[in-house]
C-alpha cells in the first residue's frame, strides 16, 4: 500500500524516502510509522531521505513531527543522508529542523541512533536533553 | 543571438500531482538552463511552496505554472515562473508575507521563503481577485 517500505530490525524500524514522494505519501508514513512504534515498540528510527532532492516545508514540518511525535512514544529518531543542495535550501527556507537529529549517512545514522538509544535505556538521555534547553 | 530557441512551459495544477509535476519540470528546465544543483533545488523548492498554496487555498485546488527562459538584467540566461490561480486571493498582502503568518495549520514559511530562494519575487492579488505570482533566478556568470 504505502510506496514508503519501512524495515523492522531488532528495536529500530528504517525507512527509505523515495524520490518524488507527494503530500498524501508522506503522511501515509508518518502514520504508519507512529502506529508501527507502538505496535513493535520499537526504540529507534532512522528516516533515510538520500533519494530526496527536494525537501519543502512540508516534508520538512513532517520530518520534524516524525522525530518529535516519535519521542513521545519514546523512541529516539536519526534523519540521514540530506543532500547538501537540500540542506541550503532548507536554511534558505527558513526550516531549521531544530530538535531533529540528523547525520551524514546511514552508517554515521546508525552508529547515532544506537547511542541515543543506549542513553535513553540507562536514563542519561534526559538529563543532556534539559541541559540543551537553556 | 535572438536565434536561440526559448523554452517555455504550462503546467496546469489540479490536487496535489501538480505540485510534483510542477517541480519536477521547474527543476529539469533549470538544469537545462544551466543552473547548478543548489540552484536547481531552490527552484524546484519555491515552486513546490507556491503550488502547494494553490492546492491548499485556490478554489477547486486549481491553477498553472507557466515556466519559461528570459534574460536576466545584464543579459545573463534566467528563469521566470508565473504561479496564478483564480481563488479567493490575498486581502493583504505584505501581511502574508510575514514570517509565521498561516491562514492554516501551515508554518507560514512558504511565501517568506520563497523570496529568499529566488531572486526576485512579485505577488499580485486581492480579495476576490485571484493570485498571481512572479518569480525570477538568474544564472551566475562565472559559474557557467
Ligand atoms: N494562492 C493563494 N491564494 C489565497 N491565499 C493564499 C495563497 N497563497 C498564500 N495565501 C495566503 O497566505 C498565507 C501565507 O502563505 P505561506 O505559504 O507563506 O504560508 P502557509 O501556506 O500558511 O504555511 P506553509 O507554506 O509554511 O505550509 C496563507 O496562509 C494563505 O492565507
Ligand atoms: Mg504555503
Amino acid at each position: 500500500m504505502a510506496r514508503v517500505p519501512i524495515i523492522r530490525i531488532g528495536d529500530m524500524l528504517i525507512a527509505s524516502v523515495q524520490e518524488d514522494i507527494n503530500d498524501r505519501e508522506a503522511t501515509d508514513l508518518q502514520d504508519e510509522l507512529f502506529q508501527l512504534l507502538e505496535r513493535t515498540g520499537a526504540m529507534g528510527v532512522i528516516l533515510d531521505v538520500s533519494l530526496l532532492q527536494l525537501i519543502d516545508s512540508f516534508l520538512g514540518r513532517m520530518l520534524r513531527e516524525v522525530a518529535l511525535g516519535a519521542r513521545l512514544l519514546g523512541a529516539q529518531t536519526v534523519v540521514v543522508g540530506i543532500q547538501p543542495a537540500v540542506a541550503v535550501t532548507l536554511v534558505e527556507l527558513g526550516l531549521e529542523l531544530t530538535g531533529v537529529r540528523t547525520a551524514l549517512n546511514s552508517d554515521k545514522g546508525l552508529r547515532l541512533l544506537r547511542q541515543l538509544m543506549a542513553r535513553t535505556r540507562t536514563g542519561n538521555w534526559s538529563w543532556n536533553e534539559r541541559s540543551r534547553k537553556h | 543571438m535572438n536565434a536561440r530557441e526559448s523554452t517555455e512551459l504550462l503546467v496546469p495544477i489540479e490536487g496535489e500531482s501538480g505540485i510534483v509535476n510542477a517541480r519536477s519540470l521547474a527543476r529539469n528546465i533549470a538544469r537545462e538552463l544551466g543552473f547548478g544543483m543548489v540552484d536547481q533545488s531552490r527552484i524546484a523548492t519555491a515552486v513546490s511552496e507556491l503550488t502547494r498554496n494553490i492546492v491548499r487555498y485556490a478554489s477547486g485546488g486549481r491553477g498553472e505554472v507557466v515556466i519559461r527562459e528570459v534574460a536576466g538584467p545584464a543579459d545573463q540566461p534566467g528563469v521566470e515562473i508565473v504561479v496564478s490561480d483564480e481563488g479567493p486571493g490575498i486581502a493583504d498582502i505584505e501581511f502574508a508575507m510575514r514570517e509565521g503568518v498561516s491562514s492554516s495549520t501551515g508554518l507560514g514559511m512558504g511565501l517568506p521563503g520563497t523570496r529568499r530562494l529566488m531572486d526576485e519575487m512579485k505577488i499580485e492579488s486581492g480579495a476576490g481577485r485571484g493570485t498571481v505570482i512572479t518569480i525570477r533566478k538568474w544564472r551566475r556568470q562565472s559559474g557557467k
